[in-house]
């Protein structure tokens, strides 16, 4: 492979990624006065990060009495116990502190009359350990994960890190099992980059986009987590993907949780608020997979709205206009541009759109990837924060809010850990061209594909078998039709067509490779999801609809060579960190 | 007498024309950019007939269709597909604008869509946004202050209010991309994107440096290039003002 130009770097860590956990992890590695390289396939104020809306979760206690235990529980539950508690434990504890520090690094948070960080009600935030409803979710209006992102972006720009923006990377360089940096390609020049790395961060986000609707960003392709299945690495609990109850109806815009925390509600063709008959006491604040499931019932029961009878309304017309303008602008915006919705006077067509990846590449509260056979050993010069992880805080399913407050601990433990780890200026192992030459072989052959099957026809036929077989209800016939079903397009990379050859922005071979990253994914979810015969969190099975702790409460770990899987379980880590905190032993979960 | 022409190699050609294939009775024609770094000929033209009866309602739909159904070589940025991102900023039929919230329904006649005006053009419609990013870092986006960490910053709501219609920039460069002080002067005038940037930062109540940030951009050229042309406003897919945004960092100094 030598017909490709490579230009070697050394730093001490890298991180892949530039969304919000990448650019805390990289702020934390420059103060420490590691020398940093964040490599991002867009630049950084892109990242999808930007799109998050309703807030950050922490026990400010701003807007009345909170506690980071009862977060802890709220999170414990809205997980299904599926979650590592002492991961959760951690978050939870950290959480005020990362949130004043985003404060000073100069957020505009929304504020309170006396002028404190404002908080929202939040699905799945509660009180005293599930007894009312909380006020949790500090809030920049509906714009937070924007305002994050670009104050984190300013703060990496205060630190000196240095990015590495439009690069695309390929593979992680692993030798005798432990990662040693990364192999990139330079849109800009069509250059390839080999850096070498003690330490690795992978932060490249979830895998959205491999169904057909979801609010995920076209960059959504989990890239991190394929480069980690192909260096033999597994990921965990991928059969848990968050159906966000409210994306616009027919474009999958995301229409924030915040809006039901201010008050907004969802009703049926016959104008019933029915969350109340799911969920009595949280209603239309019960956890997302409640909600999402109790749509698609209404929906599936021929109570959906529309032609169609396939979608519901989310009305927020009721409430006040200056509140709306105040703490709600952005999902007027939307509705106005997505649905044609004037939200002051109409409800908003709705629908449960994929939103989020429970699982991802498995690692401990320090953000070090874990290796496999349930042990808890970690791979060496290897992490992993944000989406792209499975800590596992959020089990089998995310609370809302819980998505931003998770990249900013685990950004700030991943670089506390490296720090730990490495001391500036260590000295590299050498390494041979091995894997550079099997991963450019790779990119070699993808990109001069001369078959008959373009991209774009592949990864649709991937996007409509995961949107129909493997959605808000599974079971063991629409699962087994998907494990088949979705091995077709992986097979119909045999004859791929690629026509772009060059090497400056092809972004033919951009969505290539991001297919290849995203039918393994497509797969491995698949799969998961196949073998895990119980129902809990997102992961519902209409053939085994009870919670079956005593064969799941156990996390997936899914490898991937080829078409190839390997299923095989971890046991959920049943204590807490400290003695700050109890255990939380599994109950029935209602809202 | 001197004549000023195109060089040669930038004068845009005609390029291919790609007829619908599907039978459609409601086609529209439309024209992208292309340049392609890696060969050596001119920018050109090429024209996609497109079957609108299966297209979604935005321009970005149009892109991804041709991407997807016609021609895979065609390269412009996207991500968010909901204007939060600023990823696919791009002139359409005269216009900026993000192709993932401007309607095709709201655009006249055949589609014209070209990259942002006078960036270099790294390919098709992908422009290079290099300089901007370093006016931005110039004007260092991050709070200055003595505070320390354990306690959060008092900010009243009218103190907060203050920046609301300036933090929401998205950085999509389509207010700075129109301006024709900044096509003349983009090495030097910082662009309205980045002065609405500085204007938030100066007027943050938390900041303690709002008179050094006020003397820093109090410059001939990064500032007062500024000729009130309001095309920046007029452009800003955000609806927002950054031309009030420089008026006020003018005023701020005029009565300082």
């Amino acid at each position: 492979m030598s017909a490709y130009k490579i230009i070697d770097h050394e730093y001490d860590v890298v991180v892949l990624g530039a969304g919000g956990s990448g650019l805390r992890a990289a702020v934390g590695l420059s103060e420490a006065g590691l020398k940093t390289a964040c490599v991002s396939k867009v630049f950084p104020t892109r990242s999808h990060t930007s799109a998050a809306q309703g807030g950050i979760s922490a026990a400010l206690g701003n807007m009345g009495e909170d506690d980071w235990r009862w977060h802890m529980y709220d999170t414990v539950k809205g997980a299904d116990w599926l979650g590592d508690q002492d991961s959760i434990e951690y978050l939870c504890k950290e959480a005020p502190a990362a949130v004043l520090e985003l404060e000073k690094y100069g957020v505009p948070f929304s504020r309170t009359e006396d002028g404190k960080i404002y908080q929202r009600p939040f699905g799945g935030m509660t009180k005293n350990y599930g007894n009312e409803t909380v006020q949790r979710t500090c809030a920049a209006a509906d714009r937070t994960g924007h305002a994050i992102l670009h104050t984190l972006y300013g703060q990496a720009l205060k630190h000196n890190t240095e990015f590495f923006i439009e690069y695309f990377a390929l593979d992680l360089i692993m030798k005798d099992g432990a990662c040693k940096g990364i192999i990139a390609w330079n849109l800009n020049d069509g250059t390839i980059h080999r850096f070498r790395s003690h330490i690795t961060i992978i932060a490249t986000g979830g895998y959205g986009k491999v169904y057909y609707s979801a609010t995920s960003a076209h960059t959504c392709t989990g890239d991190g987590n394929a480069m980690a299945l192909r260096a033999g690495l597994p990921l965990q609990d991928m059969e848990f993907v968050q159906f966000h109850p409210t994306g616009i109806y027919g474009h999958g815009t995301l229409i924030s949780e915040g809006v039901r925390g201010e008050g907004g509600y969802l009703v049926n063709s016959k104008g019933e608020r029915f969350m109340e008959r799911y969920a009595p006491n949280a209603k239309d604040l019960a956890s997302r997979d409640v909600v999402s499931r109790s749509i698609a019932v209404e929906i599936n029961e021929g109570r959906g709205i529309g032609k169609e009878q396939d979608h519901v309304h989310l009305h927020i017309d009721h409430l006040d206009p200056k509140v709306i303008d105040e703490r709600l602008p952005g999902i007027s915006e939307a509705s106005k541009l997505f649905a044609n919705v004037d939200v002051t006077k109409e409800p908003i067509p709705v629908v449960p759109t994929v939103h989020y990846n429970m699982g991802g590449i498995p690692t401990n509260y320090k953000a070090e990837v874990l290796t496999v056979n349930g042990s808890e050993k970690t791979v060496p010069g290897l992490m992993a924060i944000g989406e792209a992880a499975c800590v596992s805080v959020h089990g089998a399913n995310r609370l809302g809010s819980n998505s931003l407050i998770d990249l900013v601990v685990f950004g700030r433990a991943a670089a506390k850990r490296a720090a730990e780890l490495v001391k500036p200026g260590m000295k590299h192992d050498e390494i041979d061209n091995s894997e550079t030459n099997r991963c450019l072989e790779r990119f070699d052959s993808l990109r001069n594909s001369e078959g008959s099957n373009p991209t774009s026809e592949l990864r649709l036929s991937m996007q409509k078998t995961m949107q129909s077989k493997c959605a808000v209800f599974r079971s063991e016939k629409t699962l087994k039709e998907g494990v088949d079903e979705i091995r077709k397009p992986y097979e119909g990379m045999d004859s791929l067509s690629v026509k772009d050859k060059s090497l400056i922005f092809n972004t033919d071979l951009v969505e290539t490779l991001e297919f290849d990253n995203l039918i393994r994914q497509a797969i491995t979810t698949m799969d998961s999801a196949y073998n895990r015969k119980e129902s809990r969190g997102a992961h519902a099975r209409e053939d085994f609809p009870k919670r079956d702790d005593e064969n799941f409460m156990q996390h997936t770990l899914s490898w991937c060579n080829g078409s190839k899987t390997k299923i095989s379980y971890r046991p959920v880590h049943r204590s807490t960190l400290t003695n700050d905190v109890q255990y939380f032993p599994p109950q029935e979960r209602v809202y | 007498m001197v004549q000023f022409n195109l060089p040669a190699n930038s004068k845009v050609k005609k390029g291919q024309y790609y007829k619908d294939n599907t039978g459609s009775k409601n086609i529209r024609k439309v024209n992208v950019y292309r340049w392609d770094p890696s060969k050596n000929e001119n920018p050109r033209i090429d024209t996609y007939e497109v079957d609108m009866d299966n297209c979604s309602s935005k321009v970005l739909d149009i892109l991804n269709k041709i991407k997807n159904e016609i021609d895979p070589s065609i390269a412009y940025r996207r991500s968010c597909a909901h204007g939060v991102c600023g990823s696919c900023a791009m002139n359409m039929n005269g216009k900026n604008g993000l192709a993932c919230t401007k309607a095709h329904s709201e655009l006249e006649g055949d589609i014209d869509i070209y990259p942002l005006p006078h960036l270099k053009v790294l390919k098709d419609l992908i422009g290079d946004l290099s300089t901007l990013y370093k006016q931005y870092e110039s004007v260092e986006p991050w709070l200055k202050t003595t505070k320390k960490n354990d306690k959060e910053n008092i900010q009243s709501k009218e103190d907060r209010a203050k920046l609301d219609g300036f933090y929401e920039c998205i950085m999509c460069a389509c207010c700075s991309t129109s301006c024709p002080s900044y096509w003349w002067n983009g090495e030097k005038y910082l662009g309205p994107a980045v002065l609405l940037q500085a204007y938030r930062w100066i007027i943050d109540s938390r900041d303690e440096d709002r008179k050094e940030r006020l003397k820093k951009v109090a410059d001939e050229l990064k500032l007062y290039r500024c000729h009130t042309i309001l095309n920046c406003t007029n452009a800003c897919p955000k609806g927002l003002n950054p031309a009030k945004a420089i008026a006020e960092i003018k005023k701020m100094l005029a009565t300082a």
